[in-house]
């Protein structure tokens, strides 16, 4: 009977093309029960803290492990601050390198220069960090916060920010590595959309005369700026989830300041130091409450991130 | 006086590009002196007992051998519990990703569990699982690493696969290959190089992983090869000797510093220069 046992042959296969495809379906879906696992978990591990705190949580600036109160007023500043200072710094920087590899850079040295930029992300963090402590923290307290202090200290508005203790650890140091972290992320999103960029717009613009410079600002800058936010929007996300290196410099104090040179907190460093020291449901579970707000945050910026992006792939595949 | 609309055009102009080559000295400086000053710190502390005695007590010698030994464990580990999983999940977005809802919404949470702060991964793994076994474990530490891989291999699998142009799975399906066969013998292996650039890449992303092991994997003073308990590696061994006031430590934390930046930054050459060489053979 060959025919029935051709026959049983292909029903045979196509029975292992489904089991295949469910596999890999089921591989698809493992990673949306992780996201769900993952917010499940630090949801019911943060639920005695949200009961005994509710809303109360978020603006209290309270942080007693003794007398159990604790708010989270201070770690989410301290995070929002360092990565809003680390995006002020890295912003322009990346655009610099991203201009210098896509419009200025010999085409011998493109390559090697790109690799060298990505592989300042490929340092870990916790690098960064033992660098800061002992390396860049110490120079910075000696020779920039003094300067810092006796310059911009006594100007009217911004001198409260720029007075204080010239320690070296502080916001102003862990804002500092952060951008240093940051711009390789932010600068390979913005070469890679600036390379997308139809060669004819820009030659036109320069065929009309117009200088490197104007090209990039007037033609590259507004064709690609979404996806240069959804960059920017990916670093911040890098920066606000950031661990080791903030826990290095940032100083880890429960203090609420003005001065960017005071020691402070961030969300990922108060979890780094306290968690495996805490003791007692509550803080154990304000600690887990922490992190879900962190979660939480990331998640807003980096969804926002990928939405840019994808509206800026949508638009190429457009003009196309 | 009045600059003519042309000079001050051709200032502005020379201006932004002295800026971008400032630019790009200002981020190529950093990296120079991170890495100088890891040579500088790092060399004289590696010397052999690096490589063959425990994390010492304060004062006394020691070496990091088995934060070497726990950290490769965990890495091997996690990386084979991470990569089929990602390579499977890659494979459906690429291949069966067509229609339907899964496909999206995955590529997108996927996109976000990239990125995601790796800190959180640790109380996640702590919830589930330390909290329930009630000790810190190599198992635990392998699990949030295992976590970190999957994005990883899944977004350079669904890449590499796009690249696998149609034809090729054209002419396998006009000699009769059923598509598991298609799949497993045709595409996954021509797009084999770039596949295993992502894991490289991965690998060299968990060998530095410090956040996520501090409450799952712990640290351990001693000698262990058992996954079930603490176990040490070097990242957490770096965190605690860096932050100690001993100097022995803090010399044994640059020598571990070394040995991880350098292994992670020629993970990171090879894979490129792997990806590039298949790339051209194309």
């Amino acid at each position: 009977m060959p025919m029935l046992l051709h026959e049983a042959r292909l029903k045979r296969q196509s029975i292992y093309d489904m089991l295949f495809r469910n596999l890999t379906r089921l591989a698809a879906f493992c990673v949306l029960a992780l996201l769900a696992a993952i917010l499940a978990s630090l949801v019911i591990g943060s639920m005695p803290a949200i009961h005994a705190f509710g809303f109360g949580f978020l603006t209290s600036p309270d942080w007693d492990p003794v007398n159990d109160k604790f708010g989270a007023l201070i770690p989410i500043v301290g995070t929002l601050i360092t990565s809003i200072i680390a995006l002020i710094i890295a912003i322009p920087v990346s655009f610099g390198i991203a201009l210098f590899l896509t419009e200025l850079s010999p085409r011998v040295l493109r390559r090697p220069l790109g690799v060298a930029i990505e592989l300042l992300a490929g340092i870990p963090s916790i690098i960064y960090g033992m660098w800061g402590l002992f390396v860049f923290a110490p120079l910075f307290a000696d020779h920039v916060e003094p300067w810092l202090n006796q310059h911009v200290g006594t100007l009217p508005y911004i001198g409260p920010f720029f007075s204080g203790p010239p320690m070296g650890i502080g916001i102003l140091t862990a804002s500092i590595i952060l951008a240093i972290m940051v711009i390789p992320f932010i600068a390979s999103v913005m070469r890679d959309v600036f390379d997308v960029v139809p060669t004819m717009l820009k030659e036109s613009a320069y065929g009309l005369g117009s200088t490197t410079w104007e090209v990039m600002l007037k033609i590259v800058l507004p064709y690609t700026k979404v996806g240069v936010a959804g960059g920017i929007m990916l670093g911040l996300g890098r920066a606000l989830g950031e661990t080791m290196a903030v826990t290095f410099v940032i100083g880890n104090a429960h203090e609420l300041t003005k001065s960017l040179l005071n020691p402070g907190n961030s969300i990922s460093s108060a979890l780094a130091n306290e968690f495996t020291e805490a003791f007692g449901e509550l803080y154990t579970s304000s600690l887990i409450e922490l992190g879900l707000i962190l979660f939480f945050i990331t998640f807003v910026v980096l969804s926002l991130a990928r939405y840019m992006l994808y509206k800026l792939g949508q638009r190429e595949g457009k003009a196309s | 006086m009045m600059l003519d609309l042309y000079t001050r055009r051709k200032i502005v102009n020379w201006a932004g590009l002295t800026v971008s080559v400032l630019a790009m000295g200002f981020g190529l400086f950093w990296l120079c002196w991170i890495l100088w000053t890891l040579l500088d710190h790092g060399l004289p502390a590696l010397t052999s007992s690096v490589f063959t005695q425990m994390t010492p007590p304060p004062g006394s010698n020691g070496g990091l051998f088995n934060a070497i030994f726990g950290s490769l464990m965990m890495t091997v580990i996690g990386t084979l519990i991470g990569t089929p999983i990602g390579i499977l999940a890659g494979t459906y977005l690429a291949e069966f990703g067509q229609r339907g809802w899964l496909a999206p919404i995955t590529r997108f949470i996927n996109d976000i569990l990239l990125s995601a702060p790796s800190i959180v991964i640790g109380l996640f793994v702590y919830e589930v699982y330390v909290v329930h076994v009630k000790h810190f474990s190599g198992w635990a530490g392998t699990l949030a690493l295992a976590i970190i891989v999957i994005p990883i291999v899944i977004r350079t699998t669904e890449n590499m696969l796009r690249l696998v142009p149609s034809t090729l799975r054209e002419a396998a399906a006009a000699l009769g290959a059923p598509q598991w066969k298609i799949i497993n013998f045709v595409t996954l292996r021509a797009a084999r190089a770039g596949i295993i650039t992502g894991i490289m890449l991965a690998i060299a992303r968990i060998s530095g992983e410090t956040a996520p092991l501090l409450f799952t994997a712990l640290n351990n003073q001693f000698w262990s090869n058992d996954m079930n308990q603490p176990m040490a590696n070097l990242p957490v061994v770096i965190f605690q000797f860096a932050m100690s006031p001993y100097t022995d430590w803090q010399n044994l934390a640059w020598a571990g510093a070394l040995l991880i930046t350098f292994s992670v930054l020629t993970l990171n050459i090879l894979a490129r220069v792997l990806f590039r060489q298949s790339a051209s053979a194309h």
